[in-house]
């Protein structure tokens, strides 16, 4: 051991540090480079499927492209779609990375943006102003969403209940109970084509990013992204929760709260999703109906997996994925294929992308002799 | 209530209940030979919905609903068999796989269902078990379909067969320990896969069911959720093909509780009803999960209960 004093010499530290960076750098390249694997693969399935029923593929990708990126509006339109998406796909990452598989979003996006929509109806009505009211509405939103999702890790710990049925579960129930309200009690009569909330007005809406058609939500999800990302990876309790994920009997061992860091996990999870909520009911539907159930939750289930759970990696993942929701509506007229075509290819996807799980530690250009035991 | 609504809605939900029940009991009973292998598919959503669409499209083609019924079960077992193929690669999660598998048959069977959703498919036949009692309400609402029957004799068949055949303890053995599975000369895989494939032919003969005879159509939101909450009845049957019967015809009569009320026009909370077999699922999970006779039949390779 040298004296302590002694000053470290820079010759000595360099060449670990280069050699770790550069380990970092080939792990970190296996990750994107699998995954692109596995989407190049999906997208070659897909056009074996569409040559087979006689459609050409090439102008699928061409609508893609156009429909979800290729001039400002549609660009906007992605941008627009991805906002949820990321944050459902949050709700997705955060209790993976503790070792939990929820794919809940989709309820508590949906009670998250009914529950902003009842808050907002007796602030509108009582000419709140409306930066309070939007405040209170994200709250509840992300209040029902962290409860509802928190359950779910409750149940898991507390009583050894399967979080990924009982998160699926709760949507169904989630969706029902903004049924029941929508179409009974909290009904507006004057609307009577679509059982909805009251409208919550335009000067009650989230507005738009300046300069864009693209709404707040965005930067929120974009902003909880990164605070996530930071929160996981350079905090302690990103670090207990990272422990808990990988070995649960380890972080019983170590005297973790393994219980408390499962349930807070899947709250914070629940309250990305019920933000998201929000965002759909005061940035673009203006009131809660059905159309809230419009599948964003289960697209978040793909979005987080080929991130890989990892908070930062989502967002551009989700504006992909947002792009090809997005392009939905031009491929279906123009092609003659059904709206179910971006369900393919998201379930192809998903499958391509699970099977890809096999391939990571097969190639040797990013094995690094000696590293095995470091991550 | 007086007595007469009474006795209509209790007739209401036991002809519910062997209606509704059909579907739970195929996709339970698949589920449950998956389990027993050591195995979880919780992708039979997804299968349930693609059966249903293959079977209507089938016997909308061909004039035969029990052609589509074969159909259903083919396509079953072709997601099935993708599902134990791709959980046989090393580092693959199959719950992870179940998910995926549900997005994509769900996908699937709405992409390739569209043109079937309009036309109107020969469907199943049915008796009924009321005719006796010449009470026309009693004869309809008794009405049963041959696939109850066909359900409930393939679940006692399996409970013989686990318990008493060679093939039985192979399953049994591959669910319980991979390892002396293997030490026997057993290929755990090729076990695992066949149970999956088996599993995924009944699940889409549960999904014929569905478009076939009750509710009897094709249409995107025929299911919601009975694929997975057969899953989960899986856990509270304890793994016994016998109690996933009764299990279904429980989650069956759960299920008719809002149609029978509104039979005798009680149609308030409509919804509530509607969610009651989510809710009752739910429970069922709660008060299951912790109990030690379910760890005790759990199959020790399950990674459902870990």
């Amino acid at each position: 051991m040298a004296d302590i004093a002694e000053p470290l010499r820079p010759a000595v530290i360099a060449p670990k540090h280069w050699g770790d960076l550069s380990i970092r750098l080939r792990r970190g390249a296996e990750y994107i480079v699998i995954p692109l694997l596995a989407l190049a693969i999906t997208a070659l399935l897909f056009s074996l499927l569409l040559l087979a029923l006689g459609k050409s593929p090439l102008e699928f990708f061409a609508l893609v492209e156009r429909g979800g990126f290729g001039t400002s509006f549609s660009l906007q339109n992605t941008l627009q779609r991805s906002s949820p998406l990321i944050l459902t796909a949050l709700c997705v990452a955060l209790p993976a990375r503790i070792g939990l598989v929820v794919i809940g979003g989709e309820g508590a996006l949906v009670l998250g943006g009914f529950a902003s929509a009842v808050v907002a109806i007796p602030m509108v009505l009582g000419h709140v102003p409306p930066l309070l009211t939007l405040c209170l509405m994200a709250a509840a939103g992300m209040l029902v969403g962290a409860f509802w999702i928190g359950i779910v890790g409750y149940l898991r710990y507390a009583r050894g209940v399967n979080e990924t049925i009982s998160s699926l579960l709760m949507t169904y129930i989630g969706i029902a109970i903004m049924n029941f309200f929508v179409e009974g009690s909290l009904r507006d009569l004057s609307n009577p084509n679509k059982p909805s909330t009251m409208p919550i007005g335009d000067a009650y809406m989230v507005g738009q990013i300046p300069g864009t058609d693209v709404h707040w939500g965005l930067v929120a999800g974009i902003v909880l992204s990164i605070l996530l990302y930071i929160l996981l990876s350079r905090t302690t309790f990103g670090f207990a929760v990272r422990v808990a994920g990988g070995n649960p009997r380890a972080a019983l061992a170590q005297g973790l709260p393994v219980g408390k860091l499962i349930v807070i996990c899947c709250a914070i999870a629940g309250a990305c999703a019920g933000l998201a909520g929000f965002f759909e009911v005061a940035a673009i539907q203006g009131r809660a109906n059905a159309s809230l159930a419009a599948g964003y939750g289960y697209t978040g289930i793909l979005v987080s997996f080929l991130a890989r759970h990892n908070p930062l990696a989502i967002i551009p993942v989700a504006i992909l994925f947002g792009g090809i929701v997005a392009s939905g509506g031009l491929i279906e007229r123009r092609m003659g294929l059904p709206d179910a075509t971006v369900l393919v290819v998201q379930g192809m996807a998903f499958v391509v992308l699970l099977m890809s799980e096999t391939l990571y530690g097969r190639f040797k250009i990013f094995q690094v002799r000696g590293a095995a035991d470091r991550t | 209530m007086n007595e007469s609504a009474f006795v209509i809605v209790l007739v209401a939900l036991i002809g519910g209940a062997l209606r509704v029940s059909t579907p739970f009991m195929f996709v339970a009973l698949g589920e449950c030979l998956t389990e027993k292998s050591g195995r979880v598919n919780l992708g039979l959503e997804g299968t349930l919905v693609l059966g249903a669409m293959t079977g209507y499209a089938i016997s909308y083609k061909s004039g035969s609903p029990w052609l589509g019924v074969l159909a259903a079960g083919c396509a079953g077992s072709v997601l099935g068999a993708m599902h134990g193929y791709i959980c046989k690669l090393p580092k693959v999660n199959d719950i992870a796989v179940g998910i995926a598998m549900m997005l994509f048959g769900t996908g699937v069977a709405f992409f390739f269902g569209k043109p079937y959703i309009q036309p109107s498919a020969p469907r199943l036949g049915s008796f009924s078990l009321g005719a006796w009692t010449g009470n026309l309400e009693i004869t309809t609402a008794l009405q049963i379909n041959p696939l109850l029957l066909v359900g409930i004799v393939t679940g006692l068949v399996m409970a013989w067969a686990f318990a008493n055949t060679k093939w039985g303890l192979i399953v049994r053995m591959t669910g319980d320990s991979a390892a002396s599975a293997r030490a026997m000369g057993v290929s755990v895989d090729l076990v695992r896969f066949l149970c999956t494939t088996a599993g995924g032919f009944l699940a889409g003969v549960g999904g014929a069911f569905l478009s076939l005879y009750y509710p009897g159509s094709w249409n995107q939101g025929l299911s919601s959720g009975q694929g997975l909450m057969a899953v989960a009845l899986v856990i509270f049957a304890r793994w016994s093909p016998i109690r996933c019967i009764i299990a279904a015809l429980l989650f069956g009569a759960a299920g008719a509780i809002g149609p029978a009320l509104q039979s005798v026009g009680i149609t308030q909370g409509y919804y509530f009803f509607n969610a009651a077999p989510y809710i009752l699922t739910l429970f069922i999970m709660i008060a299951s999960a912790d109990s030690k006779r379910a760890a005790r039949d759990v199959p020790g390779e399950l990674s459902i209960t870990k």
